[in-house]
């Protein structure tokens, strides 16, 4: 347990060396908060829509900007590389495992990115427009949340990165996964804008737990344990099945001597 | 000279795209995905609200679907100089000034992205859609100004391009700050410009041309007077607005390369 704790110090300091590139990439979510919001007024301002009215979508913006660096929206395809390489042979030799010595490492990643990724352009969005704050209670409620969205993230992308085991060239199903988890986390739009329908199938699948989510808890919308419940289903789900993936992927990895 | 290598170049790259062909196709679906999201934005937006900004559904529908292709052009051209920050990381922009040919087109031609049609393709598609529910005076000039417009966008977005990756020859790690006036300049001309307010718009339409992307071409096609009290002509002016933000960033790439100095590793 004290290797993983080190592990995710190792994640935290690993990305604290890269700050040109943290700030940059903070310019860019504010830049982009700053575009989004003014669609969002532009939506809601003139009577409250769907349970979001001006303060409310402020919020909704500011706050997906801010968790889609701590979820690593993106995705990654850093263990898809090694696996291309072949690296992948020394991390499966150390006496860890793979999956949980990669999600330590991750933890200390969004560590370090709530400090520089999402406090700022949250507290930016705050300065600048009206800004609704959650309920005391929902406080730490939110902080779980925001916990089983990084989870669930995670999972989705290890899985993916776990493809290349079979397909050895990932790139074809990563940029799938960042297409489907950015058109239905909500984050362009909130979901429950979306015909009621939609938002059956939605939910139904695992990426709302990524951003709506969260932003839900945070508003206090809906029943908030459904939610909970929704990040928590699909975190377990998504980790059992990432643990299987890799107890099969390893029985197929063939190392080439030399 | 070298008129004969680009074109070979560009082939070969293509060539080799073509042989994984299964990751291939994703990539290209991906794409085409990725650009109809914005628009899935748009439509469950309008499922809410009757207008934005004083423009109706099929209009901002219109303006989205100019700026995606544009954008899916000008992706497909300079979207390569994404990787400016490698090329001057690991020295191989050295070997780039080493070559008698310009730096600038080396590095657009380095790795042309076919998949990347996939954005385009999805621009066209919305394009013909919105043309046809659209209330549109045709004539040869609008005709002409349908053609035009996604091709003088694209120049300008490629422009912007240029301007904001050349930042990399002075902060090596700040590929995300030229993402976000690249992408963000494509979401900002997918909607009209009265959306916006106060510096962001000044600085949006105007520092960097975005207007000149969608808005105005398509206020000249839809026939309608600028809510902002813009003048008529504006909606035509775009190919000139492109041909001068190509020269500026002509210029920035040249004060720019001058300024490089390697990172001496």
């Amino acid at each position: 347990m004290r290797s993983y704790a080190q592990l995710a110090l190792a994640g935290f300091r690993r990305y604290s060396n890269y700050r040109q590139a943290m700030f940059a990439g903070l310019a860019a979510n504010v830049m982009f908060g700053l575009l989004r919001t003014a669609v969002m007024i532009a939506v809601v301002g003139a009577a409250p829509v769907a349970g979001y009215d001006v303060p409310a979508a402020v919020a909704y913006v500011w706050l997906g900007q801010g968790l889609l660096a701590f979820v690593q929206l993106w995705g990654d395809a850093r263990l898809a590389g090694r696996i291309r390489t072949g690296d992948v042979v020394v991390d499966l030799y150390r006496p860890w495992h793979l999956q949980a010595a990669l999600f330590a490492e991750d933890v200390g990643r969004a560590g370090f990115s709530l400090f520089v990724r999402l406090v700022p352009p949250v507290l930016v969005g705050a300065l600048l427009f009206p800004f609704q704050w959650p309920e005391v209670a929902a406080w730490p409620l939110f902080a779980v949340s925001a916990l089983l969205a990084l989870v669930v993230s995670f999972g989705l992308r290890f899985l993916v990165n776990a493809t290349a085991f079979w397909l050895l060239d990932s790139r074809g199903v990563e940029s799938f996964h960042v297409v489907a988890t950015s058109a239905f986390c909500g984050l362009g739009v909130p979901l429950s804008f979306f015909p009621d329908w939609a938002q059956d199938v939605l939910w139904a699948t695992p990426f709302p737990a990524i951003i709506q989510a969260p932003i839900d808890v945070y508003l206090s919308h809906d029943p908030q344990w459904t939610a909970l419940g929704h990040q928590l289903f699909w975190a377990v789900v998504l980790s059992v099945a990432g643990h299987l993936v890799l107890q099969r992927a390893v029985r197929k990895v063939v190392v080439q001597g030399g | 000279m070298g008129d004969r290598i680009y074109p070979k170049l560009v082939a070969a790259r293509l060539r080799g795209q073509m042989s994984y062909r299964v990751s291939f196709a994703l990539e290209c679906l991906g794409q085409a995905f990725a650009q109809a999201i914005e628009l899935v934005v748009i439509l469950v937006v309008f499922s809410r609200v009757d207008a934005l900004g004083g423009f109706s559904a099929s209009e901002v529908v219109l303006l989205y679907a100019f700026a995606g292709t544009a954008f899916g052009i000008a992706d497909l051209v300079a979207g390569q100089l994404n990787e400016l920050p490698d090329y001057i990381r690991t020295g191989k922009f050295d070997v780039l000034l080493l070559r008698p040919l310009g730096t600038l087109p080396q590095v657009m031609a380095s790795d042309v992205r076919l998949r990347r049609a996939g954005r385009v393709a999805a621009g066209i598609i919305t394009m013909a859609f919105a043309l046809t529910h659209n209330d549109i005076a045709w004539s040869p000039w609008t005709v002409l100004l349908v053609v035009v417009t996604p091709l003088a966008g694209a120049v300008i977005f490629s422009a912007v391009w240029i301007v904001a990756c050349a930042v990399s020859f002075w902060l090596v790690e700040a590929q995300e700050l030229a993402n976000a006036v690249t992408h963000g300049s494509n979401s900002f001309t997918s909607y009209p410009i009265t959306v916006y307010s106060g510096w962001l718009r000044r600085f949006m339409a105007f520092v960097v041309p975005g207007a000149f992307v969608a808005y105005y071409p398509g206020l000249a096609l839809l026939g309608r007077a600028d809510p902002l009290g813009g003048p008529a002509f504006l909606g035509w002016i775009a190919p000139l607005v492109a041909l001068a933000a190509a020269c500026v960033a002509g210029l920035v790439w040249r004060f720019a390369v001058r300024h490089y100095r390697g990172t001496g590793s």
